[in-house]
């Protein structure tokens, strides 16, 4: 509709440019026909640095990553690449350290998105009202997103030290012994996740908030004349109506969990590409990293990448299965009510 | 953020509603619940200040020092003797403003043309942009780094810039203040006018948009500056940004914690700084993007 508008709108602009007495009639028919193709072609033309970008830079990349997945490529020289077939996946898949990758992959991702998404939710909860010095607790509680990872991982590192570190020291205060964070499995896993938890936590917050605020206000009224306690409304009112915003930060928080890297390769100090001495840590983004820029073999770091890939994929497929299951669960226990 | 006004309910349904549940205050157990997440939010960032100004022997005390010590110059100093952290901050502020730049410009320019030009599969090409956000593009990096190898581009700072010039949250946040902002009138007026489309986005599109491109912008400078695991590939410690300067920095052999922490915290304060001075408009970019998600 909005088209048309604008089409008679330049028809009329030419008409009214014909009638005019100053210009010669072939440039101002030259003109409306410019202006059509300017109406016509300039849309795409605005929006193409997106897809060219995103098609050079990411997804062109990312399909590519299959196909040199299949070769043998070393660092040093990327020019020479040798058809291997499948032997990269076939090496990778016998690997143990592979698979304890996974697992610690899935353990760290387990252990920083649930308990960071409950307390987001929490603390937007603790938001969603009236507030003083609210605009206060929102910038502080973004200060660790504005903190970059390997910051906030040096930090960490250190206050998590076995023998200075101030959250021994603190422990300590209530007789706990001093932990090794870094060389226990859990224990590293778990300082791990708490980094970042620490980092993501208040953003997530501040998108739940956001949701929690377009939701209209007469079902809380409506909630509050039935009886419905504090907690009853979180849970019946509030929690069913951000819920495709929940749905997408988990999904977001899937696909960033599976990729993790930057946080264990600086949490061991020196060679972390190793995540712990007995590898306790190290995680698939890690993995790829220590195949490709360590041992030089490209071709195994992107039948790694090409893993992961696949594994996002199953992730999010069963993520967002569980959501419309959830979700068909939800409008029939709405549609029984009434009958 | 200055935003146009949103379609709001009446006066006097509003003043309705302020006396129902929606505007509960908050009780004592909120604040003191806040007062601690917040606490916990800072402390990291406190205690790099205490430990940076210190001693190594002072930090390895017990019970651990709370305050701030005298010995902060001293520390940067033997930090950036371990890493080029001057080099690294100059070369981060290029990197993130070309990138902040570029992603303003290009976003707003796309924003523009989904939020106020009609053309065919305008919905359809929407919703392709947003399903890239889950598109987990790190995972290309192996045939990446061999493509900026092929072009002589490691260790030069366009591989990290050209790559994230332009962001699909960019693109969505632009058109969905746009649409609000920019009254489609003013749009067909100046068509009528005769001005062309670029005419139109120049000099209507462009200030209307200033508020928006502000927080878009800083958003994106603060991603740029704290993006880790394409500059690690693409860059070495020779030509580091902040982040491969740090991770240098954290992965050396610098025996002394503090020095360590006032390395870090030379690479950090700047953005925070920034940060607590702009933050409450980027919590509202944070929030005003999240509704659409």
């Amino acid at each position: 509709m909005r088209l048309k508008a604008q089409m008679a709108a330049t028809d009329q602009a030419g008409s009214l440019v014909t009638e005019a007495p100053r210009g010669p009639r072939p440039r101002s028919a030259w003109r409306t026909r410019l202006t059509k193709l300017d109406a016509k072609a300039s849309p795409y033309l605005y929006i193409s640095p997106f897809f060219f970008l995103f098609a050079g830079f990411g997804l062109f990349p990312l399909a590519y990553t299959a196909w040199i997945s299949l070769h043998s490529v070393n660092l040093q020289n990327v020019e020479e690449r040798t058809w291997v077939g499948f032997d990269n996946y076939t090496r990778l898949f016998h690997d143990d350290q592979f698979w304890n990758a996974v697992q610690n992959t899935i353990t760290i991702g387990l252990i920083s998105t649930v308990p960071q998404l409950l307390i987001a939710l929490g603390l937007a909860h603790l938001l969603h009202c009236k507030l003083r010095g609210s605009t206060f607790f929102r910038v502080s509680l973004l200060m660790p997103y504005a903190t970059s990872v390997a910051a906030a991982t040096i930090v960490f590192a250190m206050l998590f030290g076995r023998d200075f570190g101030l959250i021994n020291w603190f422990l300590g205060v209530f007789g706990v012994e001093n932990i090794d964070w870094e060389n226990g499995k859990w224990s590293s896993q778990i300082a791990i996740s708490t980094i970042v938890t620490w980092r993501w936590t208040g953003y997530n917050a501040l998108i739940y908030l956001a949701a929690m605020q377009a939701i209209p206000k007469d079902l809380y009224e409506a909630a509050e004349v039935d009886g419905a306690s504090r907690w009853q409304q979180l849970r019946h009112v509030t929690i069913p109506g951000i819920k495709p915003t929940i749905i997408f930060t988990v999904i977001i928080s899937t696909i960033g969990a599976t990729q993790l890297f930057g946080e264990p390769l600086l949490f061991g100090g020196a060679g972390g590409y190793r995540g712990g001495a007995d590898h306790q840590y190290q995680t698939l983004g890690l993995l790829l990293y220590e195949q490709g820029w360590f041992n030089f073999q490209l071709g195994r770091a992107a039948a790694t990448a090409w893993t992961m890939f696949l594994i996002i994929m199953v992730a999010v497929a069963v993520n967002a299965l569980l959501a419309s299951k959830g979700r068909s669960a939800l409008t029939i226990g709405r549609r029984r009510r009434p009958a | 953020m200055t935003t146009a006004p949103a379609p709001t309910p009446t006066v006097a349904r509003r003043r309705f509603e302020r006396k129902r549940v929606g505007d509960r205050r908050a009780g004592p157990f909120t604040y003191a619940a806040l007062i601690l997440t917040t606490i916990l939010a800072v402390i990291p960032l406190y205690w790099t200040v205490v430990a940076a100004s210190r001693t190594n022997a002072d930090i390895a005390k017990t019970p651990p020092p709370l305050t701030p010590g005298d010995n902060l110059w001293a520390n940067i100093r033997s930090a950036l003797d371990q890493v080029d952290m001057v080099k690294a901050l100059l070369n981060s502020l290029v990197v993130s403003g070309s990138i902040a730049l570029g992603t303003v410009f290009f976003c707003t320019l796309a924003g523009f043309a989904f939020a106020k030009l009609r053309f065919r599969g305008s919905n359809v090409l929407l919703v392709i942009i947003l399903a890239t956000i889950m598109v987990p593009a790190q995972l290309g990096v192996v045939p990446l780094f061999i493509l900026i190898a092929e072009l002589g581009w490691v260790n030069q700072l366009q591989a990290v810039i050209l790559p994230t010039l332009v962001s699909a949250f960019g693109v969505v946040f632009m058109r969905q203040y746009l649409i609000r902002a920019l009254p489609t009138e003013i749009i067909e007026a100046a068509v009528v006018d005769g001005a062309s489309t670029f005419r139109i986005f120049w000099s209507i599109v462009l200030p209307a948009a200033r508020p928006a491109m502000a927080v878009l912008g800083m958003l994106t400078f603060l991603m740029a500056w704290n993006d880790f695991f394409w500059p690690i590939i693409a860059l070495s410690s020779q030509n580091p940004t902040v982040q491969v300067a740090l991770n240098s920095l954290g992965q050396g052999y610098v025996p002394d914690r503090s020095i360590i922490l006032a390395g870090t915290l030379v690479g950090t304060v700047p953005v925070l700084i920034v940060f607590a001075l702009l933050g409450k408009h980027i919590v509202g970019g944070i929030m005003e993007g999240a509704v659409k998600g």
